[in-house]
C-alpha cells in the first residue's frame, strides 16, 4: 500500500527540521493549537494527552466497578453479617432490621449490572483501547497526531459525558439500572418491572449512546490515521502488531456499536412511545399490557450482534499490546507476524457471525445453533495459532524479567484458561447446562475480563515512560503482577466448579436452593480473595501517581533498545511528536537479536539484506 | 475516630509501599543495575516456575476435591436421558482442553525459564516457521471439527420437538410451566392429557394463567404445587412468561430454557430416575451422609433431597428464589398422585362469578387456536356480557 508523503508539508509548520534534539522543552509555547492549560491539559487535541486521558479516567472507573464488586462479593460470601457498616455509603440500600443491615437485592442486582457496564465499556473498551490507540498510533506509525485532533478530543469528551451521565445514575432515588449489563428487555423495556428500569435505564440507554459516539469518533479517526498517515516506508506488513490490532478493533467498533445504539433507540421507544419491538402478551403487575406482535428475542440479536464484537474489541489490543511487548523483552522477533495478523483479521471476522451462541437457550430455533456452534469453534484455530506462536516467541529469546514482560507472560497464560472453557460454552449441547451459571462467569472474566487487564497492566508498565518521562516501580510493580496473577485464579478458577454443580450466575443468594446452597466455604475464598485482589490494584494506583512525579528520570532516549518510531521521539515530547522530521522507515518492526542486535526501523537495509516486512517481494 | 484510623493506616501502608519500591531502586543504583536485572530474571523466571508447579498442583487437588460436582461424575450424573449425552460431551471435551492446557502451561512457563536473560546469553532470530505453524493450526482444526460434530448430533437429537406422530397423554404426557415475578405456575393436563387454552387478557387474581374456560381442556387442568412426573415417559414442558424472560432451568435433568413473554418455547426431555432412586444413590456420599440442621426428624442430607425447578434469566429483585420442588415418581405412584388432584376449575372457578363456561363439560363454542387471539379477545367480551 502507498503512504502518503506527509513530511514535507509538517516540515514547513514546524521548520527546525535539522534540529532533532534542539529546543523541544519550549516546544509547547510555539504551538498555536495548545497554549494554556486548558487547552494543553483539559480540551487537548494532542493524541499523547488524550490517551492520558482516557487512562486515567478509566482508571477511576476501573476502581468504582471493582468496588461495586466487592460490595456484592460481600453478600455472596457473607450474607449473614451485618452490613450495616457500609450505611453511610450506601444509606437506604442497606435496609436494617433489629440492628442488623442488609444489603438489598435490588442494589445488589444494580451493583451487579454497574460492575459489567462499566467494566466492559468505560474500562475495557475506552480505558484500554482509547489509551493505547491514542498513545501509539501516531507514534509507532510516524505521524504528527491523528488525521483529526478535534474529533479525537471530541471523543474523549463524549465518553467523559456519557461516564458522567452514568455516574448521577448511582445517585437516583430509584437506583441505577439493575437488569443486567446485556439490558434485555421486557425487564428493562417495563419501569413497573424494577426500580432500576425506571430513570436508571433512562439514564443507561443515553449514556450509552453517547459512549457510542465517543467509540466512533475515535474508531474513525484511528482507522483514517493508520491507513492515511504512515510515514514514508511504513508499509502495512511493516506496522508493529500493536496498530494492527487497533486498527481492526476500530474498524470491529465501527461496525457493530450502531447495531447497539438502534437497539437502545427501539428499546427507549418501546419505552416512551408505545411500539412494540420488544413487546408482546405481558401481564405485569395486575395490568395486560396492550404491546403485541414483538420479539424480546429481536433485542438479544441487536445486542450480541455489537455485544459480540464488544468481547474482541476489548481483547484485541491486548492480543497486540502482549505481542509488541514480548518481541521487545524477550529481544526476539515475535513468530509467526503475519500469522498473527491473519489470525487477528480472522478472529475479527468470524467476530461477526458467531453472536447467536449467546442466545442458545433463549428460545429461538435450535437449528441455527448448527452454524453458529460450527463458527464459535473455529475460532479456537486462530486463538490456538496466537498462543503457540508467544510461546515460539519466548523459545530461544533472552528474557528481561520486568513487570510488562511478566504481565505478557500473565496474559497467556490467563488466555489459554479462559480459552479452552469457551469450547466447553461454545458447544451448544455443553451450553445447554452450563449457560447463566458461574461457569460463564468464570469463563470471561479470564479471558476477557483479567486477560485484558494484563495486557493493559503491560501496556501501562512498558509505556510509562513514553507516557511520563519516567518509570514506574519495577518492585512494587512485581509485586503488583504476582499477586494479581495468583489472586486472579483464586478467585475465579473456583467458579468452574461452582458452574459444573449448576449454580445459577445473577443469584442474590443461594439458601433458597438445596443444589447451590452447599459451597458457602467456596463463596467466602472467593471473597476474601477478592478484596486481596482489589488492595493489591491499589499498590499499582499508588505506584502509578507517585511515579508521575517521582519515579526513575528516563535518561536514554530509547530505554528497551526497541525498534519502534515511538522511542525515536524525545523524551516528553510537545505536541507534534518529532520537534524535526518526521523519521522514516526501512523495515519491519522486528528484527531483534538479528546479526546480533536489534535493528531499529529507521536503519535502511544493509546490501543484500531482506526485509521480512516484504519478503515475498 | 475510625474512619481517621482507617484513613492513617492506608496512608502509612501506602508510604510504606513507596519506601520498599524506593530502597530497591537504590540498591539497583548502588550494586548497578545489570547486575540487579539479572538476579530479578533469574528470581522472577524461577518463580514463574514455582507459580506453574503450584497452579498446576492446585487444579489437579481441586479438581479432585470437587469431583463430586463434576458433571457425569457419582452423585452429579443426569437423571435424564439426554442429559447422559451431555455429560459425555462435557467430559470429551474436559479431557482434550485438559491435555492442551497441561501442555501450554508446561511450555509457557518453562521457555520463560530456560530463555531467561542473563550475563553471556543471547537471543535466536527465529521469525517464522511455515511447517511448524501449519501443524499447530492444522491439529486444532481437526479436533475443533470432532467437537462441533460430536455436540451438535447431541444438540439436535435433544432440542427436537416430539416425533410426528407421537400423542400427547398418550405417548407423552406435556405439562406448562409459566414464569412470572417471582414464581413458576405449574400446569398440568388432568387425565384428557391436554392443555386447555388461554390468553393473557383472562389474567387475573382468580385466573393466573388466563385459562379460557369455555374451551373444556381447561377444565381439568391442574395448577399442582409441584411438578410431579412418571420416571421413563417422555416430557414436553411447554415453558411461558406472563412478564418478564424467565428461565426453565432443572440442573439435575441438564433442562434450560427461556421463558419469553409472547413466544412459547419447549424443552423435551426424559427423566430417567425417581427421586428415590437418585436418593439412594446420593446415600454413598459422605457430605450427603450429612445431618440436616434442625430437621424435625433428624434426616440426613440424602434423604430429603429433591429435583428442584429454578429461574437462570435474570427477571427482578426476587429472581433467586423462583423454586419448585420436582418430584419423579414411578408409573403407579404417578397414577394415584394424578387421581388425588382437582382440577383448578373445579377448586377455584366453578359456579363463581369468573366461570364463562356456561355448560359445564359440553363444548358449546368452537374454540380459536392460540394464534387467533383478536377474535378470541371479542368472543370473550361477548361471554362475559352474557353473564
Amino acid at each position: 500500500m502507498a503512504s502518503i508523503d506527509i513530511i514535507r508539508e509538517e516540515d514547513l509548520q514546524h521548520g527546525h527540521d535539522d534540529h532533532h534534539d534542539d529546543h523541544h522543552d519550549d516546544h509547547h509555547g510555539g504551538d498555536k493549537y495548545q497554549s494554556g492549560f486548558i487547552s494543553t491539559y483539559i480540551f487537548s487535541t494532542d493524541h499523547k494527552t488524550i490517551a492520558k486521558q482516557f487512562l486515567i479516567t478509566g482508571m477511576f472507573w476501573a476502581i468504582i466497578g471493582a468496588l461495586m464488586s466487592l460490595v456484592f462479593r460481600l453478600q455472596l460470601g457473607f450474607p449473614e453479617e451485618n452490613m450495616l457498616w457500609l450505611k453511610p455509603l450506601l444509606g437506604k440500600w442497606i435496609t436494617v432490621a433489629d440492628g442488623v443491615g442488609t444489603l438489598s437485592p435490588d442494589f445488589y442486582y444494580a451493583l451487579v449490572t454497574m460492575h459489567g457496564t462499566i467494566l466492559v465499556f468505560f474500562v475495557l473498551t475506552a480505558g484500554l483501547s482509547g489509551t493505547f490507540s491514542n498513545l501509539l498510533i501516531p507514534l509507532q506509525i510516524g505521524a504528527r497526531d491523528m488525521a483529526s485532533g478535534f474529533l479525537n478530543m471530541l471523543s474523549y469528551w463524549f465518553f467523559f459525558l456519557a461516564g458522567a451521565i452514568m455516574f448521577a445514575s448511582l445517585f437516583l432515588s430509584t437506583g441505577p439500572f439493575a437488569g443486567g449489563w446485556t439490558a434485555y428487555p421486557p425487564l428493562s423495556a417495563l419501569p413497573q418491572a424494577m426500580d432500576g428500569s425506571g430513570a436508571g435505564m433512562t439514564l443507561w440507554g443515553v449514556s450509552l449512546v453517547f459512549f457510542v459516539v465517543s467509540v466512533l469518533l475515535g474508531g474513525m479517526n484511528y482507522i483514517t490515521t493508520v491507513l492515511n498517515l504512515r510515514t514514508k516506508g511504513m508499509t502495512m506488513w511493516r506496522l508493529p502488531l500493536t496498530i494492527w490490532a487497533f486498527l481492526v478493533t476500530a474498524i470491529l467498533g465501527l461496525l457493530s456499536f450502531p447495531v447497539l445504539v438502534s437497539a437502545i433507540f427501539l428499546l427507549i421507544f418501546d419505552r416512551s412511545l408505545g411500539t412494540s419491538f420488544f413487546l408482546s402478551e405481558i401481564f405485569i403487575q395486575g395490568q395486560a399490557l396492550e404491546n403485541v406482535g414483538g420479539s424480546p428475542i429481536l433485542y438479544q440479536h441487536l445486542f450480541w450482534f455489537l455485544g459480540h464484537p464488544e468481547v474482541y474489541i476489548i481483547i484485541v489490543p491486548a492480543f497486540g499490546i502482549v505481542s509488541e511487548v514480548m518481541s521487545v523483552h524477550a529481544r526476539k522477533p515475535i513468530f509467526g507476524y503475519k500469522a498473527m495478523v491473519l489470525s487477528i483479521l480472522a478472529i475479527a471476522i468470524l467476530a461477526f457471525i458467531v453472536w447467536a451462541h449467546h442466545m442458545f437457550m433463549s428460545g429461538v430455533n435450535p437449528f441455527i445453533a448448527n452454524i453458529f456452534v460450527l463458527f464459535t469453534l473455529i475460532i479456537a484455530v486462530p486463538s490456538a495459532v496466537k498462543v503457540f506462536n508467544w510461546i515460539a516467541t519466548l523459545w530461544g529469546g533472552n528474557i528481561r524479567f520486568n513487570t510488562a514482560m511478566l504481565f505478557s507472560i500473565g496474559f497467556v497464560s490467563l488466555f489459554i484458561s479462559g480459552g479452552l472453557t469457551g469450547i466447553f460454552l461454545g458447544n451448544s449441547a455443553i451450553d445447554i447446562q452450563l449457560h447463566d451459571t458461574y461457569f460463564v462467569v468464570a469463563h470471561f472474566h479470564i479471558v476477557m475480563g483479567i486477560a485484558a487487564f494484563f495486557g493493559m497492566f503491560a501496556g501501562v508498565y512498558h509505556w510509562f515512560p513514553r507516557m511520563f518521562g519516567r518509570f514506574m516501580n519495577e518492585t512494587l510493580g512485581k509485586i503488583h503482577f504476582w499477586g494479581t496473577m495468583i489472586g486472579a485464579y483464586a478467585i475465579f478458577w473456583p467458579m468452574h466448579y461452582l458452574g459444573m454443580a449448576g449454580v445459577p450466575r445473577r443469584y442474590y443468594q443461594f439458601g433458597n436452593f438445596d443444589a447451590f446452597a452447599h459451597f458457602t466455604a467456596m463463596n467466602q475464598f472467593i471473597t476474601v480473595a477478592a478484596i486481596i485482589v482489589f488492595a493489591l490494584q491499589m499498590v499499582m494506583v499508588i505506584n502509578f501517581f507517585y511515579s508521575i512525579f517521582k519515579g526513575k528520570e528516563q535518561k536514554e532516549l530509547n530505554p528497551y533498545d526497541a525498534n519502534t518510531l515511538e522511542w525515536t521521539a524525545p523524551i516528553n515530547t510537545g505536541h507534534g511528536n518529532w520537534p524535526g522530521a518526521i523519521p522514516h522507515v526501512h523495515r519491519w518492526a522486528y528484527d531483534y537479536s538479528k546479526g546480533g542486535r536489534n535493528i531499529p526501523q529507521t536503519e535502511p537495509l544493509a546490501d543484500g539484506e531482506q526485509d521480512m516486512g516484504n519478503d515475498h517481494h | 475516630m475510625g474512619t481517621f484510623f482507617i484513613i492513617a493506616s492506608l496512608i502509612l501502608i501506602a508510604v510504606i509501599l513507596l519506601q520498599i519500591g524506593k530502597i530497591t531502586e537504590l540498591a539497583g543504583a548502588l550494586r548497578g543495575e545489570e547486575d540487579m536485572q539479572m538476579r530479578s530474571n533469574t528470581f522472577h523466571a524461577q518463580f514463574g516456575m514455582v507459580f506453574m508447579i503450584g497452579f498446576l498442583v492446585f487444579v489437579i487437588v481441586s479438581f479432585m476435591y470437587y469431583k463430586n460436582s463434576m458433571l457425569g461424575y457419582g452423585p452429579h450424573t443426569a437423571a435424564s436421558e439426554h442429559g447422559v449425552w451431555i455429560d459425555n460431551t462435557f467430559n470429551v471435551t474436559m479431557a482434550v482442553t485438559g491435555i492442551v492446557f497441561f501442555i501450554t502451561h508446561i511450555l509457557l512457563f518453562w521457555y520463560a525459564y530456560k530463555y531467561r536473560e542473563r550475563t553471556g546469553h543471547a537471543a535466536t532470530f527465529y521469525p517464522h516457521n511455515n511447517k511448524l505453524e501449519m501443524i499447530w493450526m492444522g491439529v486444532p482444526a481437526i479436533v475443533m471439527t470432532f467437537l462441533v460434530i460430536g455436540g451438535l448430533s447431541v444438540w439436535n437429537r435433544t432440542m427436537g420437538d416430539v416425533e410426528e406422530g407421537m400423542v400427547v397423554g398418550e405417548d407423552y404426557i406435556e405439562v406448562e410451566a409459566t414464569g412470572l415475578q417471582f414464581q413458576w405456575i405449574l400446569r398440568h393436563p388432568g387425565n384428557d392429557g391436554k392443555l386447555g387454552s388461554r390468553y393473557y387478557k383472562n389474567i387475573d387474581g382468580v385466573n393466573p394463567l388466563g385459562q379460557i374456560w369455555s374451551d373444556e381442556k381447561n377444565l381439568d387442568d391442574i395448577h399442582p404445587s409441584e411438578l410431579v412426573l412418571p420416571v421413563g415417559v417422555p416430557v414436553r414442558v411447554r415453558i411461558i412468561a406472563n412478564d418478564v424472560l424467565h428461565n426453565f432451568y432443572l440442573p439435575h435433568f441438564r433442562v434450560k430454557m427461556d421463558a419469553v413473554p409472547g413466544l412459547p418455547t419447549y424443552f423435551v426431555f426424559t427423566p430417567t430416575t425417581t427421586t428415590d432412586e437418585y436418593r439412594q444413590r446420593l446415600r454413598d456420599y459422605p457430605e450427603w451422609q450429612q445431618p440436616i440442621p434442625d430437621d424435625e426428624q433428624g434426616r440426613q442430607r440424602w434423604e430429603a433431597f429433591e429435583y428442584e425447578l429454578a429461574c437462570a434469566e435474570l427477571c427482578g429483585k426476587g429472581h433467586f428464589s423462583m423454586k419448585r420442588i420436582v418430584k419423579i415418581v414411578t408409573p403407579e405412584e404417578y397414577s394415584e398422585w394424578l387421581a388425588e388432584q382437582k382440577s383448578y376449575y373445579s377448586t377455584n372457578i366453578k359456579g363463581t362469578e369468573a366461570d364463562t363456561n356456561e355448560k359445564e363439560g359440553v363444548l358449546s363454542l368452537e374454540m380459536p387456536t392460540e394464534i387467533e387471539k383478536e377474535e378470541v379477545e371479542v368472543k370473550d367480551k361477548e361471554l362475559s356480557k352474557s353473564i
